[in-house]
Parts: structure tokens; sequence; C-alpha cells
């Protein structure tokens, strides 16, 4: 099927429309006409090129009552996803070729949104011996993103062996950086609120030590570093000291991270638990000025689902994390665009081309039939391109239902929160995988 | 005054005066030969206790039962919560049994918090994790009243030890501000907490320099694990630093009283002669409990929903 | 003084039904009934009821001293932790209750207070008196009997007989903490809420 999509912002700026045929852009300008095309009128809608999340937890294999990949891609492409990163921690962890094939055949028979696994850096993310991390390089999933996100790669020569290793096939090591002995029965950001409210402080330096130490060791072993869930105003300071020395350090920042701060601890209500902890006000002003100055490069979303009996008891008792992908374009919108310190081409950087360079899903071959890496996101939306793309309603305001949410779980920390913007359609290699809000599955 | 009892901080002044005048005349009632009073006939009073803490539950349970109310003990050991029910759950059990009240001891803090929004009774803090233990803070500012014979209005309390991890350290900083004392904690770096600025308190490390103008040094457990933990090198140095002993006692003005809201660790940071000195009132205390928590209960159970009693 | 009392409702006067002078020539008269109906007062206490309670048994002990030279002995009784309406009235603050010298048991007890009404306040009396001992008669005095019953109680020394509408409040004054002496009788629109010494 082809789309002619009618007078649409490209990127915020000029009005044009785009003729989607065969998965590619193959006209664009003005009063484009097209006998057989589906019109889509989107005057007062901006298309950016399908938007990419490094850091999605999908759940599957495992904890399908929380999330399952479908579920989790049809919440990313309402979010305006076309290409998402599946974190390794589920069950089993994906830390062989066997269960990263698994999950990209999940994500290739849901079909709504490009599913790139990512492997686990140590057996069972446990932090002691490398997984084979060739393997999975050069497995039908051909990852090249490797993380034990939820753990710290904290053994300093684990890590320093983990950077020099993925060389080889142009890999990239995601650090969650938290240094475990210092957060040991951590609960929430360590400072004033924590103190008042006697719960268990995760102080920031867990998380700039292990940062400063592994931009040394990037520096030191010549590899790409990059770090996930950025949260302090520190951790920024070191990453924009190691971006100046010129060592390959990417970063990522979480919507969650630029809008709320620890004083929502208050209400002992475990959605707002998530680890790294939500900090102060502080570090959001930090975090919201250093992903403007592209010291950070990229929003990542950290979707974490959880089931609700992970959520509904003591905030001790309850598993950090918090949904994002139907959210993070809103979230965005108001602490960056409101605040006057990005437009949408700044938004497109890093929520589309940037992470998809970073994930290496940005290679200009379309995918063909009998697979091949996971290729044509992040892209500029112009002639000859991959159709990936979504239509935001930048006027457009909602309030947050957890229930109507996609996801399988309901942690979402917005619910009755309104925000700014909507995602009306998205595009995967020219299908409409949302249409007017709504998902097309 | 608040529907529930949750923190030290969620008192006015007038309700911690009203709670303190109040359990000064539930005190007679300990006097009488009829120690029962009629009041709360008919109301279901829930012990649901996640610790064990023989001292409060039966504090608990003496106050609720002078005050006729029906008593269930719901312990974590041994009761449907040691098979993996979940707090919601168990809150739920309970809104459905009719439970007036329920006193929640728990190891997590905001227990007590969660538990409100999930059953329609008044929620009773009796010490969550290290977060508060409002009632223990109202004991302690009754018996300093009783002690000092005056309102607290510009006392000078110290209290001293693992301030960090106490619940009876949050609950009685804010209480005493509220009341109008004037609170220094001492105790090492290590067992401070972060960020205490807006904390209503002076901070010290050294004991001896403290209490020269005390009307009250309150002195808390300090656990033998911390030391495993590196918060301070050995039992000794501690004990050493910031252990009340009778050199110490002498250092402080003759009136001013010691507090130990137990349990003690004797020679660790209270040496025997104090605890048991006529300066210690830490059988006090444990008597001021029942009558504070009369009072706590009396006056959550017969306000109305919006937290309206006609006094 | 001013006889209508600030209201949202209708305005209706305030009806003063006795008037210093007549409040106190009524507390003459019930201190000397007492005299004559205890033998001269020997064995017995008054336990004021709080608010106003508390102050009449006062005053009518002093009276009883000037009559008669006799020192009774006077004490007082909250009843609030006994009443069977806590749940529909709310907590009240509490006031100290004070046996007098030598206790209650094998005395006649004379109960004080202000207003006689449904006679609950009277029936919770009687369950704290016996949480406090065992005295070997009880009485009940009263400055206004307005009726309205709900138990079968009634008083041994009334000041004032005074047929009321139920929504009526009848309200005894007095100086040690109303400022003036007296008794009026507020009509129903203008009592936003229950006044201390009403009884209910």
């Amino acid at each position: 099927m082809s789309w002619l999509i009618k007078n649409a912002s490209i990127l915020g700026g000029e009005q044009q429309d785009m003729l989607l045929r065969d998965g590619v852009i193959t006209e664009m300008g003005k009063d484009l006409q097209d006998g057989e095309a589906e019109i889509l009128e989107a005057a007062g809608l901006i298309a950016l090129p399908g938007l990419v999340d490094l850091h999605t937890h999908l759940r599957e294999p495992g904890r399908e009552d929380a999330e399952t990949v479908r579920s989790g891609s049809r919440a990313a492409a309402l979010g305006g996803y076309t290409a998402i990163c599946a974190m390794p921690n589920t069950n089993p962890i994906a830390d062989t070729a066997g269960v990263v094939e698994q999950v990209l055949r999940l994500g290739q028979e849901t079909g709504l949104v490009d599913v790139q696994p990512i492997g686990a850096v140590t057996i069972g993310q446990r932090g002691e011996h490398l997984a084979e991390l060739g393997t999975m390089a050069d497995s039908a999933a051909q990852v090249r993103i490797f993380s034990d996100d939820g753990h710290c790669v904290a053994d300093p020569v684990l890590m320093r062996r983990a950077l020099e290793y993925v060389r080889a096939f142009d890999g990239v090591v995601a650090q969650h950086a938290e240094e475990p002995r210092l957060t040991e029965g951590a609960q929430m950001n360590e400072g004033e609120v924590s103190s008042q409210l006697g719960l268990a402080g995760w102080p920031a330096v867990a998380e700039e030590a292990i940062i400063a130490r592994d931009v040394l060791l990037a520096g030191h072993t010549q590899s790409r570093l990059h770090v996930c869930h950025v949260s302090t105003a520190g951790s920024v300071e070191l990453i924009r000291w190691g971006k100046q020395k010129g060592w390959q350090v990417t970063a990522e920042v979480c919507p969650h991270h630029l809008l709320l701060t620890d004083e929502q601890a208050h209400s002992y209500d475990p959605v707002f638990k998530v680890n790294p902890p939500l900090r102060t006000a502080a570090d959001v002003q930090a975090l919201r000025e250093g992903l403007a100055d592209g010291t950070i490069d990229v929003v990542a979303t950290d979707h974490a689902p959880h089931a609700a009996q992970d959520k509904e008891c003591e905030w001790a008792q309850a598993r950090p994390g918090m949904l994002g992908l139907e959210t993070a374009l809103s979230i965005v919108v108001q602490t960056m665009i409101e605040t006057g310190l990005l437009d949408w081409a700044g938004v497109a950087e890093r929520m589309s081309i940037t992470p998809a360079r970073i994930g290496g899903l940005n290679g200009p071959q379309r995918r063909g039939a009998a697979g091949g890496p996971i290729a044509g996101h992040g892209r500029p939306l112009a002639l000859g391109e991959p159709a990936n793309l979504t239509l935001i309603d930048p006027a457009a305001r909602w309030t947050v239902e957890a229930a109507s949410l996609a996801s399988l779980s309901r942690n979402t920390p917005y619910q009755g929160f309104e925000l700014p913007a909507r995602v009306s359609a998205t595009f995967l290699r020219g299908n409409a995988t949302v249409l007017d809000g709504k998902v097309q599955l | 005054m608040n529907r529930h009892l949750l923190s030290a901080g969620d008192l006015s002044r007038e309700d911690a005066l009203k709670i303190l005048d109040t359990a000064e005349q539930m005190a007679t009632v300990g006097d009488r030969e009829v120690k029962k009073l009629p009041t709360l006939r008919g109301r279901t009073v829930v012990n649901l206790f996640y610790e064990d803490s023989t001292r409060t539950r039966t504090s608990f349970e003496v106050a609720a039962k002078r005050l006729s109310a029906d008593v269930i003990n719901f312990s974590a050991k041994g009761s449907s919560v040691s098979k993996g029910e979940s707090l919601k759950d168990t809150a739920l059990t309970l809104h459905a049994m009719g439970a007036d009240a329920v006193v929640i001891r728990h190891a997590a803090s905001g227990a007590p918090h969660r538990l409100t929004q999930w059953l329609d009774a008044v929620v009773v803090n009796a010490g969550d994790g290290t977060h508060e233990h409002p009632t223990q803070a109202l004991l302690d500012a009754f018996t300093m009243r009783q002690r000092l014979g005056r309102d607290l209005d510009g006392a000078k309390v110290a209290i001293v030890g693992d301030i960090l991890h106490s619940r009876v350290a949050r609950s009685n900083v804010q209480l005493l501000h509220t009341l109008g004392a004037h609170v220094t904690l001492v105790a090492p770096p290590t067992l401070l907490p972060r960020d205490m600025q807006t904390w209503p308190a002076q901070v010290s490390y050294d004991l001896d320099a403290a209490l020269g103008d005390v009307d009250v040094c309150m002195m808390l457990r300090v656990q033998a694990e911390r030391m495993t933990a590196s918060y301070f090198p050995t039992v000794r140095e501690y004990s050493r630093r910031y252990g009340l002993d009778g050199r110490r006692l002498a250092l402080m003005p003759k009136e001013a009283i010691v507090m130990h809201p137990g349990p003690m660790v004797r020679g660790m940071e209270i040496a025997g002669e104090v605890a048991d000195s006529s300066r210690a009132t830490i059988v006090e205390q444990v008597r001021n409990g029942v009558s504070v928590r009369m009072a706590v209960l009396y006056l959550l159970l017969t306000q109305d929903s919006t937290g309206q009693g006609t006094a | 003084m001013d006889t209508r009392v600030p209201e949202t409702g209708v305005q209706r006067p305030v009806r003063k039904i006795l008037d210093a002078p007549a409040l106190s020539r009524v507390i003459d008269r019930i201190a000397h009934q007492i005299l004559e109906k205890t033998d001269g007062g020997t064995n017995t206490v008054l336990l004021g009821i709080p608010t106003r309670g508390t102050f009449l048994a006062r005053r009518l002990a002093s009276r009883i001293k000037a009559f008669s030279g006799l020192a009774i002995g006077t004490g007082v009784l909250d009843i609030t932790l006994y009443r069977d309406d806590l749940r529909m009235r709310g907590a009240r603050a509490l006031e100290p209750t004070e046996m007098p010298d030598g206790g209650i048991d094998n005395k006649r007890v004379i109960l004080i207070d202000d207003v006689l009404f449904s006679g609950r306040s009277v029936r919770a009396a009687f369950d704290a008196l016996a949480d406090l001992g065992r005295p070997r008669a009880v009485q009940l005095a009263v400055i206004v009997d307005r009726g309205h019953r709900e138990f079968p109680i009634r008083a041994d020394y009334v000041g004032k007989n005074l047929p009321t509408a139920r929504a009526e409040t009848v309200k005894v004054q007095l100086a040690e903490v109303d400022d003036v002496d007296g008794v009026i009788l507020v009509p129903a629109e203008s009592t936003p809420t229950p006044l201390d010494g009403e009884s209910v």
C-alpha cells in the first residue's frame, strides 16, 4: 500500500507532501498527487524520523505477565518509535545467541517496530565471566550493544576486557553505572528527602565514580562506551570532560530524570521508585542542559514494566522502574521544547538520528526477506530514504491514564498528568503502525 | 488533627499539646482500682506487627484494652503474612474484618502510609523502618514534661547515637521542635543522615561539649552490626566517645535527666550505673507509653473522618 | 446585656430566663434544700460535672458553708470517656477528675450539673462513679430541668423547671467561664454548634 502524506511540517519546518511507496519515500514536495495512494492530511502535524529507543525492557521471555514483545511493541509504536533495543535482563538472561534470536524473532512476528536485542556483557549478568559476545554479534540478531543493565559491570578488569573485546565487531558496552557497595540496600536518591523519609540513600557518587572510571577506561582502550540513564549533575560534567578528551563516550538520559525529582518519594508510592533514582531539581536542570548542549547524546526510555503486585507494596519491597515508551516524546516536549532548550530538529537528533547511529541501526539498506541487520532508522526524511517516520500533533494535550496505556503494566509515574503533544501516526517501512493515535494491528 | 498518626511532623503544636494533656488524664486511670474506661467499647484495634517488639505491642494492647476496645494481635509470624501474603492483601483482610484502627510496626519505611491507601481504618504508626515512631516521641515528651515540671519551650535536649538509622530520633526532632525545645544531635559523622540542613536541630560530634547545659540527654541504642559495616571501628571506641558514663553524667546539670527508648545495651551507649541512677527515666517512659497511646487511640477514634473532634 | 446572638438564619431573640440575682437566689435555695435533705450535709460530697457543674459545686459548697458553717467536700467528675455518643460528637478535651478528700465510698454523692435534658450525661456519670468507688446514695442537683428525658432519671434538686422545644438550647452562664451570670434560652436557628454546658 502507498501513502500520500499531505502538508506535514518536516522537523517542525517547511510543510511538504511525502509519497511512501514500497517502504521508501519516493516523492517529496508541494501538492503531490497520486491516484492509488491512501491520503493522510497532516496539516499542523510535525514529521520526524521514526524514534529509536536504546533502552527498553520487554520482559519476554520470563515475565510475560508484565510485558511481552508484542505489548511492548504496541506501546513503542504508539510512542512514535520504529525501533527499540531490548535489554537482556529477561529470564533466561539474553546472554546467548539462542535467547537474542528468540527476542529478534518475536519482534519480527509482531512487526510493529524493529526490535533489536541487546546482549548481556557477562554470563547471567553476574559480573564474573564474559558472555559469548562474539557469537551474539554473529547471530541472526547481529548484536552490537552489550549491557548488564540492572547491574553494573563493577569489576574494572572485566569492564576493561569487555570494552576491548567488542571492538572486534564495532560493539559498544552500555554501562549501568552503579557502584554496588555504595548502593547496598539503596532505595532512593541520598539527600535531604531520603534522610527525612528514612529510606536508604543511593548517593550520586555511586554513579559518578563508575562513570569516571569507565570514561578513563574508554580513553585507555580507545573503545566505545555508552552510559545508560545518566541521572546526576556530576555525571554530566564527567561525560563532558570525556568528550572533550576526544574519547568515544556517549550517554543517554531518561524522560523521568528530565522531569521528576526525589520529592515524589514523599508519597511512599513505589511507582516513583526507579534505578537510578529520581534526583534533585538541580540535577534535573543539569541533565536538561547537558541534553541541550549535546553532552548527553540521546533520550532513552528505560521503559520498565512491572506487574501490579511488584508495585502495590511497601517501597522497599517494590521493583524499581517506570513505563516510558508512550510518554517519552511528550515529556521531552514539555521539558526541552516548551523550555526553549531544543527545537524539533534537536528532538529528532536525540530521539532518532543519534540513537540509531549508536545502536548501529542507521544503515541505508532495507531489510531483505532473508534477514540481515536492522537498518534504515534515524535517517533523514528525504527522497529515497526508508519510510520510517512519525507524525506528531504538537498542539494536542492529553491526560495520562495508566489503564488505557498499551503496556500490560500500569506503572506510569505520570498518572493524571496533563502532557503536551501526541503521536498521531507512525510508519514502519511505509506501513502505518499507528493511525489517528491507534495501533493498526 | 490528621485522621492517622503517621509522622510526628503531622502534629501541630495544638494537636501535640492536646495529646499530652489527654494523656495526663489517662494516666490517672492507671492509679484506680478499676483500670478500665468504656470509651472505645465495640471498637476494634488491630496490632499489626511485622517486627518483634513486645514492649511496643504490649503497650498498645494495654492502652486499647483500658479503653475497652477489642484488640486483635496480628503478628507476622505464624500468620498468612509469613506465607507470603502481601501488605495490601493483609490490609484488605483487616478492612473486611471491620478494623477501626490498625497499629502497624513494619521494617519498611512508609509501610503505614501505604496501608492508609488500602483500608478505611485509622492507622497509627508504631515504628516504620528507619523513618518514624511518633508515639515514642510523644511518650518521651510526656516524660520530659513530667520530670521537668513544665512545658518544653526552650528546653535543651541532646539526642545521642545512631541518628542515621533511628526512627525515634526522626520523630523526636520534629515533635520537640513543634513543642519549642532546642535539639542537638550528637553522633559520629557516619551515623548522621546526609543533607540535614533543613532539620530543626543542631549537630555536634562532641558529646562532652554538648552536655554542659542540657535539660535532657536521650541515648539511642547502637546496634553492634553497625560496627561490621564500619560505621565506627570498635564498640570500645564508640563507647568511649559517645557512651554516657558516670563521668559524663557529672558534666550534666544536676536536674538534667537521662532517657533511653530501649532496649538498652549496657556498657555500649549507656553505663549500668547511669541506667540505674535516679536521673534515668527509662521505667517511667514505659509506663507513660500506655497513657500516651490511650490518648492517641481515644483522640483518633473519636474524631470523624474529616479529622474533626469537638474538643 | 445583648440579648441577640449573631446568627446566619432568621434573627430570633434569645430569651433571658434568669438574670444574675435570680440565678444567685436559685443557688441559695438549692444549698438550703441540700442541708435540709441531708441532715445538715453530713457524710455528703458534691461532685460537679464539667464544665459548669464544677463551678456550681464550688458555689454551692461556699453557700452551704455560709449558711451552716459546714465545709462540705467537693470534687469533679469528668464523664467524657463514659459518654455513649462519642462517635457522633467526637473527642472533647478531658478535664481532670478529682475526688474529694476521703473519697466517695459510703458517702452520699450529689452530682451537680447545669442543665438536665435527655439524662445521658447523668447516665454516663453513674458509670464513671461505679468505676471510682461505691457511694451509699447518689443524688442529682441541676439549675434547669428542661424536659425531653430519654432515661428514667429525675433530679433531687431543681432550680427551675423550664418547658422547651427540643431544638432549642438552654445555656447556664457563669461568671467563671462566661463572664456573666444568668440562664438564657437560645432559639433553634441560632445554635450553630453544640455548647459546652448544654446537656444532650
